[in-house]
């Protein structure tokens, strides 16, 4: 499809749970400047995937590269490092410490002072609520407030590749769009993005290219907008008939 | 910290050795004692509370880390001729049997208390710092009664259970109110900083802490380390002030004492222990009332030992279920809180 080197590259990934099989085998690749997404049922091994990626879980055998690196056998910390940020499911920002800490967490990896305070208020102009809660405690926020939160510290890192984790989860539908509408700005300024989700027709539309889930599997895979005219994807997730 | 709170604690710091001087001069020896034990307990306390409280891992070792510096300060000060009095049953080991520090050179003992201490608490969080849960407290638990235990029984090098007597009495006002001082402002300094941040990232979540790109097992050992090396330096501050040091010194009584200062000022909070140790060492000692024997008209109240531990525990229990994070929570007292406070009063334009 492209000619150009992938940003992040996965091939023939697989991980095990004790003795369950959870991913069988996936490859996958994520081009520069993209939106990518996974979609899939619930148990079809997208967060775990994300979790390899991000070094939380071992994979037993498979690869993955960012771009000419090797990164399968780094622990978390150092895959932070390398350049990739993860927007964890549920958010898990750090209720008691103040949205500030928070973010300044966010870039606990970087020494560049002076670029920090650029990001920050680039953070700032993204998600306007944070700068006027910026002493507020992380866990007093609502839970569309914590996403941004949570998106905004992953942003922090000025990471080459950003991966979210359900952003839409258990957000009212109003949000909901909104998270998109940002997802889509930040990739536009130039962050590459990989987006596990269920809310799949809201993924696809933003997506450039998409791959569908099924038990450990990639099915299916092909450009964002033409799932969602694929008969199968619809059938199965998109809920028509 | 910016240049104007460097400036307020400079001046604080000044104000302290004034306050220092005034009790050395005109306070009674009971006073000073009372004084000296409270400014070791800030010291082991806020020790204690950054890794109990900053960085949440719970710890029940603090007394094993103390007996380690207590001890080593001991070896180190006490003069030759003492120990060949100390250790007649059986003979000291070489090497501590012919090295003695000079005065001078007390501060570096404790310094080597407080490595010794700091080893120690490297050793019990290596192998269990990398685990998440209570691995910690289990392990610290064995290994302050393994201290113990070794004080009792490693006759050669600590006298078993005689303990050792006549160590020079070097601790004073100076050093436990000096020591104290530099202690709090260390470990605020490093609350406050990078590393500071990330110890509170691994208590708050540490597997987000870990997609923060912090190293989770690096962080907290250091923390554990620097946390053991202030336990140790306390501990040899407490020996050279009662002048001797035996296994029941550092008993599990002192972790519980620790404990309770530092959940009663709120887990997390440097300053709150510090307020509590002191309320925490003054109690104590006017709490013996309840220890002594009372005759209310023609009844005899026979008087209780060990009361005071019954009061400090109803204490704990009744702070539990009506102020659960202590008297400041995770709050400090900073300078800006201050200025804020002397903002409100100003009249509003």
């Amino acid at each position: 499809m492209n000619a150009e080197q992938p940003l992040l590259m996965i091939d023939n990934l697989h991980v095990y749970y004790g003795g369950i099989h959870a991913l069988k085998g996936i490859s996958l690749e994520v081009y520069k400047n993209k939106i990518v997404s996974l979609i899939g049922a619930n148990g079809a091994g997208k967060s775990t995937t994300l979790r390899t990626i991000s070094g939380l879980v071992r994979s037993r055998t498979g690869n993955i590269k960012l771009k000419d690196n090797l990164i399968g056998d780094l622990p978390a910390h150092r895959i932070v490092e390398m350049g990739i940020a993860m927007v964890p499911e549920g958010r898990k920002i750090f209720p008691n410490l103040t949205v500030m800490e928070n973010l300044i967490l966010g870039c606990y990896i970087r020494k560049d002072m002076v670029q920090i305070k650029k990001d920050m208020d680039w953070i700032f102009s993204i998600f306007p609520r944070l700068k006027e809660r910026t002493w507020q405690k992380g866990g007093t926020l609502s839970g569309g407030e914590q996403q941004m939160l949570a998106v905004g510290r992953a942003l922090m890192s000025r990471p080459q590749l950003l991966m979210m984790d359900e952003p839409s989860l258990g957000l009212a539908p109003l949000l909901v769009k909104e998270i998109f509408q940002i997802i889509k700005k930040i990739n536009q300024e130039g962050t590459t993005i990989l987006l596990i989700e269920q809310n799949a027709r809201a993924a696809l539309e933003i997506s450039d290219f998409a791959y569908v889930m099924e038990t450990g599997k990639i099915n299916t895979s092909g450009e964002g907008k033409s799932l969602l005219f694929d008969e199968k994807v619809r059938k199965a997730y998109l809920g028509e008939d | 910290m910016g240049k104007r709170d460097y400036i307020l604690t400079a001046i604080l710091f000044v104000i302290l050795l004034f306050g220092l001087w005034l009790a050395q001069n005109y306070l009674n020896a009971y006073m000073i004692r009372i004084l000296n034990t409270a400014f070791i307990y800030v010291i082991a306390a806020v020790a204690y509370n950054l890794i109990n409280g900053i960085a949440g891992q719970f710890s029940l070792g603090p007394n094993g880390f103390m007996a380690l510096g207590g001890y080593t300060v001991a070896l180190l000060m006490l003069p030759v001729y003492q120990k060949i009095q100390v250790y007649f049953l059986t003979p000291l080991i070489w090497p501590f049997s012919v090295i003695t520090f000079p005065s001078y050179l007390f501060i570096l003992s404790l310094f080597l208390g407080g490595l010794i201490a700091a080893g120690g608490a490297f050793l019990i969080g290596f192998p269990t710092l990398r685990l998440r849960g209570d691995y910690l407290a289990i392990a610290s638990f064995g290994f302050s009664e393994i201290i113990f235990v070794l004080a009792n029984n490693f006759i050669p090098l600590t006298n078993g259970a005689l303990g050792i007597k006549g160590i020079p009495q070097y601790t004073n006002l100076w050093w436990t109110g000096g020591l104290a001082f530099l202690t709090v402002f260390l470990i605020r300094n490093l609350v406050n900083s990078s590393f500071g941040r990330a110890l509170k990232a691994i208590r708050e979540d540490e597997i987000a802490a870990q997609t923060m790109g912090i190293n989770p097992f690096r962080t907290k050992l250091l923390a554990f380390a620097i946390s053991g090396f202030f336990a140790g330096v306390a501990g040899g501050l407490f020996v050279t002030l009662i002048s001797t040091v035996s296994p029941t010194l550092f008993t599990f009584a002192m972790t519980f004492n620790l404990l309770i200062i530092i959940v009663l000022g709120g887990l997390g909070s440097i300053t709150g222990s510090v307020v509590t140790a002191f309320i925490f060492a003054f109690l104590q000692e006017i709490l013996r009332e309840v220890e002594a024997t009372h005759t209310i008209g023609s009844f005899t109240i026979p008087g209780i030992p060990g009361m005071r531990m019954v009061v400090f525990s109803a204490l704990l229990v009744v702070l539990m279920i009506f102020y659960r994070r202590g008297l400041f929570g995770t709050k400090e007292l900073s300078w800006d809180l201050v200025f804020r406070l002397f903002k409100k009063k100003e009249p509003q334009e």
